[in-house]
């Protein structure tokens, strides 16, 4: 898995990429916890996931508590099929907010 | 009735491992005749059901050994994962409730959705659990 950080206006981007296990998860949850903690908005591009487990969705719903507690945004963008058959086998397809793109994200508030 | 074995395969209990787990369970569905979607269910299973292992059953002891075989049983795929850890005090595997937001406990529910059948039990043996998974493909 390769992670890769994007400062951007206003949000942080970090792109996961490959396979997203349990070799590979906490390394995943210590950068969405690490930006958070930089009290960032954070979106977490899931574009190139090729798999992801339930390790790395743990990271994903922890990262969302954070950001919720502390009222920082946190959304997916891009996400890939691999990653959202998995996000619908955990109902999760409705409880993250979801952007086809970072554009349609930085629209919404417009 | 025949049952055909599939694969066998022993491996340490590390979750660098899991990645070549997927890619066996994968090429294998395939040459069974399974259809992209259930193949990509079934490695999610045993990717859990292995991580499950992994991570409660060794509790992060990487010289844990795991036997994962799979066999076709008239065209039912039988998963059958063995480990040699302290027995698991197996009420305390269940599914969690979805409806509760919190991170962890989703390998279980994924397997039972997936799954049309799972067993579980300590070897008689002695020290040690088995995971018996089925899905029927024809």
């Amino acid at each position: 898995m390769n992670i890769n950080t994007l400062e951007a206006e206003g949000y942080t981007i970090i792109g996961l990429e490959g396979d997203v296990d349990l070799s590979c998860s906490p390394d995943a949850r210590k950068s969405i916890l690490d930006v958070l903690q930089t009290n960032k908005n954070l979106l977490i591009d899931l574009g190139k996931v090729s798999y992801i487990d339930s390790s790395g969705i743990a990271s994903l719903v922890e990262g969302y508590q954070t950001a919720k507690k502390q009222s920082l945004e946190f959304g997916l963008v891009g996400v890939s099929d691999a990653a959202m058959s998995v996000l619908k086998l955990a109902r999760l397809d409705k409880v993250f907010p979801i952007h086809d793109s970072v554009e349609e994200y930085e629209k919404k508030d417009v | 009735m025949s049952v055909e074995t599939l694969f066998e395969i022993r491996f340490q209990a590390k979750p660098e491992r899991l990645c070549e787990i997927r890619a066996l369970v994968k090429r294998t569905a395939e040459v069974v005749g399974c259809c992209s979607e259930l193949t990509d269910k079934l490695v999610i299973a045993v990717n859990e059901a292995c991580t499950n292992v992994i991570q409660h059953a060794y509790q992060g002891d990487e010289l844990g050994e795991i036997v994962l075989e799979m066999l076709n049983n008239d065209g039912k795929l039988h998963f059958r994962l063995v480990d040699y850890a302290n027995p698991i005090d197996l009420d305390s595997v269940k599914p969690r409730d979805l409806d509760g937001l919190r991170p962890g406990g989703l390998g279980t529910h994924f397997i039972n959705e997936i799954m049309d059948e799972c067993n579980m039990g300590h070897l008689e043996e002695g020290n040690g659990n088995y995971l018996e998974m089925i899905k029927k493909i024809s």
